[in-house]
């Protein structure tokens, strides 16, 4: 055993470093924390829904004011023709209604509130106007944890979270290196090349198991995230997502010069995956005809494994698919970084 | 072409092995879309086991293009090269474990402490020294646990030499090692390579500074363009000038123009004329024939003297004598 392994040495050098940046750090740990805080906390203290209603100032708007005041969802307000129409627009208001002998719904029907304003504001007045209903209806109300919608973005927030820091932690170390002539200076040792990769992807996967814990932890504590799933589950597939990720930050830092070259890079590669991996939303949401792109980006299929695991405490082999294409991009980028990479 | 008078060698290789350094020919073209430039142009040179050996140049000579080369850091366009009897391409790891480098411009990582980067280094190589004795030999060790970020130039430089000496290396690659440093700096790191030579280690070194080169190198090889230009121990290429010493002047009556008439040349002792921008050098074996008969020239001339000085004679008078330019001349590279 040698005094002094290098793939060890290596190793340690990329943790000191990245202990030793206060940025980095917050960067991967502080940062998903407040967003899961700021956004569970925006999604779980919205009251019953409310809806906000204008009506257009004319004969008959107080009898049609007074009919919706009487629900208490209905936030009511009477307002000139205009002001309605420009509040619309802006989306103070989902709806207004133009009173008259007929009443008038004024909305934008792809705007989901809107669509959902127009049936209880329909609902409320035909109530107001004398409606028997035919069948008797009772609600029951679900909210208990594993169905709300922080549930389903707390391991979205985990996954963007992996691909942020094997993109960032790997890729923009590495131009930094070569800005600095410092992966010059190292193939100017007898030093293995493979080893400096590998220590760049096991430095990534050590400061995963921290993000895992962390975002999971804080969801779990704070918002009653129940996790399902084995923690070995949830770390494996994190394992695969990470060095999916960091896989595909040494592809794309494999030639380029200059900070700026990275970051443009970067964004060009994350950007596809924030607004289609299902982050915040479901990726079913879009049209069949983009589902084949959208399903093999890594992000979709990391989000869709970690949230098998975690809400659903789904087995490993049941998202064998979704590894399968990580451990594939994983794979071939780092093959790809193999070929291409430039140490000067 | 080296002069091959002056090929003799101030230290001899054992005859058993290698030159540490061989290469014959070498040429490196970059290619742009609208020219191409030879940075190097047909530059031989021979580096002895033992010896330090000095790469004199201006900036833009081609040193540090040659450097690499040799460091296997770059191809060369065409040209043979031999490290210690090896060729780069066959077991270039073989060759790296036996050589270190110092690179012009390395910003090792800011917040590792200079111990850190030292033992890193040093996990790269099978055998080599303790970290902590290579800091002690350039002077570190106080700082040892400080990171790199709050050191000084100086001491960056004597870290990146540590880190090129930490292999233990037989042959020694620095570039420009001293460049913006301050005087104490240079001082301290002259030192420091000078005890490297002293314990039997082959350097290989490039400046721009030839007091640098006078100072450490047991021979030097002027680089100008590309190419070797002089080739020999310092004292063997100052002797080359055909006198030891420098008499600089000015005549008060305005500008060199007005003494260049004067024949200088025809004074006792005088081996050279040199008109330089603020006045005349005279490259002198005696100066105090020289002088007198200089004084009583002018006066018979009716000029009299702004400014006298002399000087020993030094590379860079062997260099302006073979190019009419001064190593401190920024060179831009010519279309």
């Amino acid at each position: 055993m040698r005094k002094y392994h290098p793939l060890k040495e290596l190793w340690l050098a990329r943790l000191r470093q990245f202990a030793r940046e206060p940025a980095a750090v917050f960067w991967v740990y502080g940062f998903p924390l407040l967003l899961a805080l700021g956004l569970g906390a925006a999604f779980r203290n919205r009251p019953v829904d409310q809806v906000f209603v204008d009506v257009e100032a004319s004969p008959g708007a107080g009898e049609v004011a007074d009919a919706l005041a009487r629900w208490p969802e209905f936030v009511v307000g009477t307002h000139s023709a205009e002001l309605c129409r420009e509040r619309l627009r802006l989306g103070k208001s989902s709806i207004t209604v133009i009173p008259g002998n007929s009443y008038t719904f004024l909305f934008d029907p792809t705007r989901p509130e809107s669509a959902l304003a127009r049936a209880r504001v329909d609902d409320a007045l035909q109530r107001a106007a004398g409606r028997r209903d035919p069948v008797q209806t009772s609600e029951r109300l679900v909210t208990e944890p594993g169905a709300r919608y922080i549930d389903f973005l707390v391991p979205g927030l985990l996954g963007m979270n992996l691909m942020g820091g094997g993109l960032w932690g790997v890729g923009f170390v590495i131009v930094d290196m070569r800005v600095r002539k410092l992966l010059k200076r190292f193939v100017a040792t007898p030093m293995n090349r493979a080893h400096f990769l590998w220590s760049m992807i096991g430095g990534r996967l050590t400061f995963m198991l921290p993000e895992v814990l962390i975002i999971l932890g804080a969801g779990a504590l704070f918002f009653g995230v129940t996790i399902r799933g084995s923690w070995l589950a949830i770390f494996a597939v994190s394992l695969f997502g990470s060095v999916s990720f960091a896989g595909l930050g040494l592809l794309i830092a494999s030639r380029a010069q200059r900070i700026e070259t990275i970051s443009g890079l970067m964004n060009l590669v994350m950007l596809p995956m924030w607004l289609l991996s299902g982050i915040f939303f479901s990726p079913d949401r879009f049209p069949a005809f983009m589902q084949p792109f959208v399903q093999a980006l890594p992000l979709t299929q990391l989000n869709s494994a970690l949230r098998a695991v975690v809400l659903e405490g789904a087995s490993l082999a049941s998202q064998a698919w979704s590894l399968g294409i990580l451990f594939l991009w994983g794979t071939i980028s780092f093959l790809g970084a193999l070929r291409w990479f430039r140490w000067s | 072409m080296p002069d091959p008078a002056v090929k003799q060698s101030t230290v001899e290789s054992p005859s058993h092995l290698p030159p540490a350094v061989r290469c014959r020919n070498l040429r490196k073209q970059y290619r742009s879309r609208s020219r191409t430039v030879d940075a190097v142009n047909g530059l031989d040179l021979e580096v002895r086991r033992g010896e330090c050996f000095g790469l004199l140049g201006p900036n833009g000579a081609g040193k540090t293009t040659t450097i690499e080369i040799l460091e296997g850091l770059l191809d060369a366009t065409s040209g043979e090269v031999e490290v210690l009897g090896m060729r780069w391409g066959e077991r270039d790891e073989n060759i790296r474990q036996r050589i270190g480098i110092s690179l012009q411009e390395t910003r090792f990582p800011e917040k590792l402490s200079v111990l850190e980067i030292v033992v890193l280094l040093r996990s790269f190589y099978r055998a080599g020294c303790e970290p902590e004795d290579v800091l002690d030999s350039v002077s570190l060790s106080e700082w040892a646990a400080l990171w790199v970020g709050k050191l000084s130039g100086g001491q960056r430089q004597r870290l990146a030499v540590a880190c090129a000496l930490v292999g233990d290396p037989e042959l020694l690659f620095l570039d420009e090692p001293t460049t913006g440093l301050d005087p104490q700096s240079r001082r301290q790191l002259w030192e420091i390579i000078r005890n490297l030579a002293a314990k039997g280690r082959t350097t290989l070194l490039t400046t721009h500074y030839m007091d640098e080169a006078e100072r450490l190198c047991d021979r030097v090889a002027i680089v100008d363009r590309g190419k070797v230009i002089a080739l020999g121990s310092p004292s063997q290429l100052i002797a080359t000038l055909g006198g030891e010493h420098v008499v600089e002047f000015a005549v008060a009556d305005g500008p060199a123009s007005g003494a260049v008439e004067i024949d200088f040349a025809g004074l006792p002792a005088v081996r050279e004329v040199r008109k330089e921008a603020t006045g005349i050098a005279l490259t002198v074996t005696e100066p105090h024939v020289a002088i007198p008969a200089l004084l009583h020239k002018l006066q018979g001339a009716e000029r009299s003297l702004a400014r006298l000085t002399t000087r020993h004679a030094s590379l860079e008078d062997v260099f302006v004598r073979l190019t009419g330019r001064h190593l401190r001349d920024e060179e831009i590279p010519s279309a």
